[in-house]
């Protein structure tokens, strides 16, 4: 009785007088379903909710200039070189935005193609993969170019430059997704398919309740490192369409300031920062998720 | 179906910029396969500062953006580092960027290269030691081969991100496809945005087209390899089950 008061004060429930069967069943959880961890269930949450805290918030002004006069000569001045501090933030919470806001349509589009890939209909079935090779195997910055002339070429289209950057990034991600789903799905055994058959199970209840709780744990570090790639390919938008994230702030300041040694070596610092701890949380998911497996 | 065509002075200035781009995945990609090679046996290397040097190699390839060490090896590095190595001036665009790609396909292959070497039997090192081969002989006669098979199809993936890559290389201010395709377009805009969008759909066609001979010249690779392995194991493979057929 104690041992439950200890774990949760609030609740009384019936179950307060067997903590060893609760202990037990606790520990059969922790080998068999991952989303009853909470080791692995809460970072994950909790990096879901900052990355939908970074999608809703307002961007900030693509604006960018410093008032630091930077002396003649062209060595290297770490005055100037912390003085751009804040403005590489602001561009780097700007890539990050975008590559949140891209990433949203890459896994939902990237599902509907793994879906559609696997259909049994040719007409669907083929006609996605084409779709998936082509964007696949073609450079992600002809795209941007291509969706930029595109949207100047059809008049009933008026879309914002971040929108633009991210739909292409969106799009060229889902094909990526849409492997990693369909790696997933594959994975989970045959015998599944057929008891989920045999027990007369409906599609939608087949799907949700077999088949994609036990793909997840293959995807899900997949597509983690799929978003971190995303990060690295959004500052492609800040040449191509002008955006304003990390590579458009050290370009507008070279062509302020004629500094170019200082704002290019600082995002370059920046974005490490930001891309070495996402790719080692991503394998630490990776490392936990397949331990569970064995 | 015209309407989705070029004019032939048009294609000609493409494939003139088809092959800059190939010319620049060439100097990459041999670039790329030297620092793989190097950094994946240094991260399985025995002496520490090797693997520690290795490591930081391939964290810092992977973690950064292509763009942004692009911009870093083009803008930043022929100013900051000329007082100490002064040939960093003068390069050209183009050499700053196949190193800047070079880096970025060290770091994946690295990894490759790595994983591949470990997947190979751990009898087949301890053979080589039980015969006295120093590390290079047991790396280039008895590891590598059979390493070679799990490295190419991960390989073919990389080269084609790589090619992929070249793409940035005229915001850069390099010539390649893409450049030409930026000039194209500055001379088309009189004529409409219609053909500039024709422009590019040829454009990512062309990169289609490059990135699928790549896949089947690295598949050409693979079943080249996997035919020379199955006769040797087949050659091994007949006396044993003579022996055993004979003894049964």
């Amino acid at each position: 009785m104690s041992d439950a008061t200890q774990t949760e004060p609030t609740a009384d429930e019936p179950e307060g007088d067997a903590p060893p069967g609760a202990a037990v069943s606790f520990q059969l959880d922790q080998r068999h379903k991952w989303y009853r961890r909470p080791d692995i269930v809460v970072p994950v949450v909790l990096v879901f909710l900052g990355l939908t805290m970074l999608a809703v918030a307002d961007t900030p002004s693509a604006r960018f200039r410093s008032e630091f006069a930077p002396p003649g000569d062209v060595r290297f001045d770490w005055a100037y070189f912390f003085h751009l501090v804040p403005q590489m933030l602001q561009g780097l919470f700007v890539t990050a935005r975008a590559t949140v806001l891209g990433f949203l349509i890459a896994a939902s589009l990237g599902l509907v193609l793994a879906l559609l890939r696997r259909s049994e209909s040719r007409w669907l079935s083929f006609p996605a993969v084409a779709v998936i090779e082509f964007i696949r195997s073609t450079p992600i910055l002809v795209q941007m170019f291509f969706a930029q002339v595109l949207v100047r070429a059809t008049p009933a289209i008026s879309l914002n430059a971040l929108v633009i950057l991210f739909i292409v990034v969106g799009i060229h991600y889902a094909t990526y997704a849409s492997e990693a789903y369909r790696a997933g799905i594959n994975s989970v055994p045959q015998g599944q398919w057929e008891a989920a058959t045999a027990l007369n199970l409906d599609p939608l209840t087949k799907w949700t309740r077999i088949i994609i709780p036990q793909a997840v744990p293959n995807v899900l570090p997949t597509l983690g490192n799929y978003l971190v790639a995303a990060f690295k390919d959004v500052p492609i938008g800040d040449a191509v369409l002008s955006t304003g994230g990390v590579l458009f702030m050290a370009n507008t300041i070279r062509s302020s300031d004629f500094r170019a040694v200082e704002p290019y070596l600082l995002i370059g610092v920046g974005f490490l920062l930001v891309s070495l701890p996402a790719a080692w949380l991503v394998r630490r998911l990776e490392e936990r998720i397949s331990y569970e497996r064995d | 179906m015209e309407d989705w065509l070029l004019t032939p002075s048009q294609y000609g200035s493409l494939m003139g910029g088809a092959r800059a781009t190939l010319q620049l995945l060439a100097q990459a990609f041999v670039l790329g396969v030297v620092l793989s090679l190097i950094v994946g046996v240094g991260r399985l290397s025995e002496r520490r500062w090797v693997r520690g040097i290795s490591f930081a190699f391939v964290e810092f390839a992977r973690g950064i953006s292509s763009i942004i060490l692009l911009f870093i090896l083009v803008i930043a590095i022929p100013i900051l580092l000329q007082d100490v190595f002064p040939w960093v001036r003068g390069q050209p665009v183009i050499v700053m960027a196949s190193i800047a790609l070079g880096i970025n396909m060290g770091g994946y292959g690295a990894e490759i290269i790595r994983g591949s070497i470990l997947a190979v039997p751990k009898g087949q090192t301890e053979a080589t030691i039980a015969l006295n081969l120093n590390p290079t002989q047991r790396l280039r006669y008895v590891v590598l081969p059979q390493a070679m098979r799990i490295i190419l199809p991960p390989m073919g993936n990389l080269t084609i991100e790589i090619l992929k890559g070249t793409a940035l290389v005229s915001v850069a201010g390099g010539f390649d496809l893409m450049r030409v395709t930026s000039n194209l377009e500055a001379s088309m805009l009189a004529g409409g945005v219609i053909g500039v969008t024709v422009l590019y759909v040829n454009v990512l066609v062309i990169y289609f087209v490059m990135a699928q001979i790549i896949n089947g010249l690295f598949r050409l690779g693979e079943r080249t390899l996997d035919k020379r392995f199955q006769q040797r194991e087949g050659r091994a493979a007949l006396p044993i089950t003579t022996i055993h057929s004979g003894g049964g």
